[in-house]
């Protein structure tokens, strides 16, 4: 079988496919096929698409592979209402990802610990949005809820994992008065995973 | 939402203005950065003043989360009046909770405009297959005068002083004699259409005629209905009379 051949099965599933499609799923298009033989399938589509200078390009979104018009043509697709933009999540809403992904699993408590509101509605949208979901629960009392971000949430933040985000201590707002809280890192290019973030409750 | 017109809004529905700020610690950033203050020493007394005046001008003195803070901005202030012990090491300062919460708020909130450049970046790219059915065109606006409107009542009043007279004609139905005929017919041969029991271009009160006859009939076991489809035509089919007995 020809690579050429393995980048138009890749090329139709891409285009046929609504959200991002996995490596695993996109390996089923042809049985013997290696995941190596795939990504470099999925590298030659994206350089074409590039090279061609083609509308839309090749992204790796929530792990996996997705066709997207490039940005560039965004206010022309929504001026001629061809296309629209989808509506904005609120500030509440942003808020709660953010302490959501960046300390999941995390329950209601130290959210609204945080952000210092009662965040129960605000779960139940993004909940009903399939941004978060339930990943556990808590040791504490009651047995909380633990809440996690979803691949929804990455596909729509255009992100393939969530390490892509700063470090906390990368950020402007870096904590830096309570600096010794934060735990030795070892080297600088390791990321900190979220529970190793200072617990502040 | 940093604009200080925001305070002055009133009589604003209570909703309306929790939109203004995502909440309590937000609502205390805005007058902090509004005023230019150091976080790490924020003159609680000045603080706690303008939050509660913020709060009852804002119209939100119902909302629990903002009391909450507001109560904590007065125990602080309180504290703060304490004697302070001269030479004891463990003595922290009672806004150090607070301007850990508002640092911790802070970085929250830079997290959430990430997301949302993020977020805004990624919905100017289309997916395949994102394109909704084109919207239904609203229909034609309609255009009314007062005139029109009146005109349109007079139109059916003078219609309706036309008192409306129904001349009532006697039903010329004839189910006995139909019963009659279908049981003569049905006697001589087993099997029957429609048609031939009316005969060509029959009277519309023939056809009902029959039609309430024939169903009389099967009521009484005399005749069998018959039809292999909805609407279409039917045949009947004679019954001894004894056999339904």
């Amino acid at each position: 079988m020809s690579a050429n051949h393995l980048a138009q099965l890749l090329e139709a599933a891409l285009f046929s496919a609504s959200h991002p499609l996995t490596l695993n799923e996109l390996r089923g298009l042809e049985p013997d096929v290696s995941p190596a033989d795939v990504r470099k399938a999925l590298e030659a589509l994206r350089e074409h698409y590039e090279t061609d200078e083609h509308a839309f390009e090749l992204v790796e979104l929530a792990q996996g592979y997705q066709l997207l018009t490039r940005r560039e043509h965004a206010e022309a697709l929504t001026e001629a209402r061809i296309a629209h933009r989808p509506r904005k999540l609120s500030a509440a809403s942003l808020e709660t990802l953010a302490i959501i992904a960046y300390r999941e699993p995390v329950g209601r408590a130290e959210i609204e610990e945080i952000r210092g509101v009662a965040a129960d509605g605000v779960l139940k949208h993004l909940q009903d949005r399939d941004l978060i979901d339930v990943a556990g629960r808590g040791e504490g009392l009651g047995r909380p809820l633990l809440y996690r971000t979803t691949d929804t949430f990455l596909a729509m933040m255009g992100l393939n994992e969530l390490s892509e985000l700063p470090r906390l201590d990368q950020l402007a707002v870096a904590l830096r008065p309570l600096a010794e809280e934060l735990p030795e890192t070892e080297g600088e290019g390791e990321a900190v995973p979220a529970e190793e973030q200072p617990e502040d409750s | 939402m940093t604009s200080s017109d925001i305070l002055s809004f009133d009589d604003r529905p209570f909703v309306v203005q929790l939109d203004a700020f995502s909440g309590p610690l937000d609502l205390l950033l805005h007058l902090i950065r509004e005023q230019e203050i150091d976080i790490a020493d924020i003159p609680i007394a000045t603080i706690a003043e303008q939050f509660l005046a913020a709060i009852e001008k804002l119209g939100i003195n119902q909302a629990a989360d903002y009391l909450e803070m507001a109560a904590r901005l007065l125990r602080i202030k309180i504290r703060l009046l304490l004697p302070q012990p001269l030479d004891d090491d463990e003595w922290e300062d009672p806004r150090a909770e607070l301007v850990r919460r508002l640092l911790e708020y802070e970085q929250t909130r830079e997290v959430a405009d990430l997301l949302s450049s993020r977020a805004t970046a990624r919905a100017e790219r289309f997916p395949r297959g994102w394109i909704p059915d084109p919207p239904q065109p609203l229909p034609p606006e309609i255009i009314i005068d007062l005139e029109g409107v009146v005109g349109a009542v007079e139109r059916v009043i003078d219609a309706m002083q036309q008192p409306i007279i129904h001349r009532v004609v006697p039903r010329p139905l004839d189910i006995e004699g139909a019963t009659k005929r279908i049981r003569e017919l049905l006697a001589g041969r087993s099997r029957l259409d429609f048609q031939e029991i009316v005969g060509e271009r029959p009277h519309v009160s023939l056809v009902i005629s029959v039609l309430i006859a024939l169903l009389e009939l099967a009521r009484l076991g005399e005749a069998l209905l018959v039809q292999a489809k909805p609407f279409e035509e039917f045949t009947i089919v004679g019954e001894s009379p004894s056999a339904a007995a």
